[in-house]
């Protein structure tokens, strides 16, 4: 099954709870880091490179030989990829394509051909020789965020594992959706403070529509606050898993060490975690 | 000659609008005749990107030889460039002032892009 591990805002602790529910189910779990505009799940985990192959999306390239002026691939541009620049002909500007292949279509003279471009890459490595990372890195200057996104995720799976965990991008925007679609359950990392209140708040308004089971992990929780816990109370959603505020966390966060590493005794919830995951994806498709 | 302004009202004397991509609308001015017309912008106003793509498109049709506005940025420079207009940046004056400086050759001809995109 796929879990996504999401947040509306950022720097609440979805890579340290996705690294560390990996490591602690490294036998029957797989990790792909769709954070793709700054993946980082690699560096808390020792990897052993796989392999690397590019992820590329496809713009116009046009003949000017064969370019009739007629402007028809202008008018079917809904990004304003294409401008008619009076006797210079048709200009092709790709940072704004969103490869949609309409141009081309339109085209009546061939003059525009579909060619490829690099956008980003996608890196698989092990973790431990058995434990597999995917990571999505988007290249620089690109923006196409979503696109590589689901690259990632369509990554076939090698081997077939019980678990397929997705660190999602912040936000609730086009990449945290392409993140979390097609997920069987997300668990939603939220901070004890208001601004993480807020952003779950948000987060939650996304998944409602999506009508994506979920789960809240309390991240940063301290004594004296309890907004998160009061809201999830309230709303009746789940609050699965609670982890404190702590000096030590972060200082091990700083010095490239997981959650699980600065709280070992954590090993056996995370495993929990995913089980009953499991649990509600079976429930859930028995109703 | 043809000159386009960039502007937000519809007279000699309204102010340059010194934004170009996403500016409301154009003022057309024929140097010899006087006359001119307005030419509204809206949908670029609220286009989600490649105003300044458009606008210099816009400005293309209109048959204008020269622009003058505020700033321009990679894009739009490199279409209107490409296309031969010529593009005077200036201040938000009155146009009537600005047709003035542009005639007696007291504008500036921009030669690259003066501002980063999405300015």
């Amino acid at each position: 099954m796929q879990i996504a591990i999401a947040s509306g805002k950022g720097g609440t602790g979805k890579t340290s709870l996705a690294v560390s529910l990996f490591l602690a189910n490294a036998d029957r779990s797989r990790l792909l880091d769709c954070d793709v505009e700054e993946p980082n799940c690699h560096l808390f985990l020792k990897t052993r490179f796989v392999s690397r192959s590019s992820v590329e999306r496809r713009i116009p390239l046009l003949n000017p030989d064969l370019c009739k002026h007629c402007g028809k691939c202008v008018e079917a541009c809904q990004f304003n990829a294409l401008a008619e620049a009076g006797k210079a002909g048709i200009l092709v500007f790709e940072e704004l394509c969103h490869s949609c292949g309409g141009c081309s279509l339109v085209c009546p003279t061939g003059a525009l051909q579909e060619t490829p471009l690099k956008m980003g890459a996608i890196t698989r490595a092990l973790v431990a020789e058995k434990a597999e990372l995917i990571t999505g890195a988007l290249a620089i200057g690109h923006t196409e965020t979503p696109t590589l996104i689901r690259a990632v995720k369509k990554k076939q799976p090698d081997p077939e594992v019980e678990f397929t965990l997705i660190d999602a991008p912040p936000g609730t925007a086009c990449a945290f959706a392409t993140a979390v679609e097609h997920a069987d359950f997300v668990l939603l990392v939220a901070e004890e403070t208001p601004f993480g209140l807020h952003d779950l708040k948000l987060t939650l308004k996304a998944l409602q529509k999506k009508g994506l089971p979920f789960a809240v992990i309390l991240n940063r929780m301290r004594p004296g606050f309890s907004s998160v816990q009061e809201f999830c109370k309230e709303k009746n959603y789940p609050l699965w898993l609670q982890i404190p505020e702590s000096r030590d966390i972060a200082g091990t966060y700083a010095r490239g060490g997981t959650l699980l590493d600065a709280m070992p005794e954590l090993q056996e919830s995370l495993r929990l975690l995913l089980d009953k995951c499991a649990e509600e994806l079976l429930c859930n498709r028995r109703n | 000659m043809k000159i386009a302004f960039s502007t937000s009202g519809n007279t000699l004397e309204s102010l340059l609008d010194t934004r170009f991509g996403r500016c409301s609308q154009f003022l057309i001015l024929d140097t010899e005749t006087k006359d001119y017309e307005i030419l509204e912008n809206t949908q670029n106003l609220n286009s989600v990107q490649g105003a300044g793509i458009q606008s210099a498109q816009t400005v293309l049709k209109t048959g204008a030889e020269a622009l003058v506005t505020g700033h321009c940025g990679p894009k739009a420079f490199k279409v209107l460039h490409a296309a031969g207009i010529a593009i005077y940046l200036a201040e938000n004056r009155p146009i009537h002032d600005l047709a003035e400086a542009f005639a007696a050759g007291k504008l500036a001809l921009l030669t690259d892009a003066d501002v980063e995109g999405h300015w």
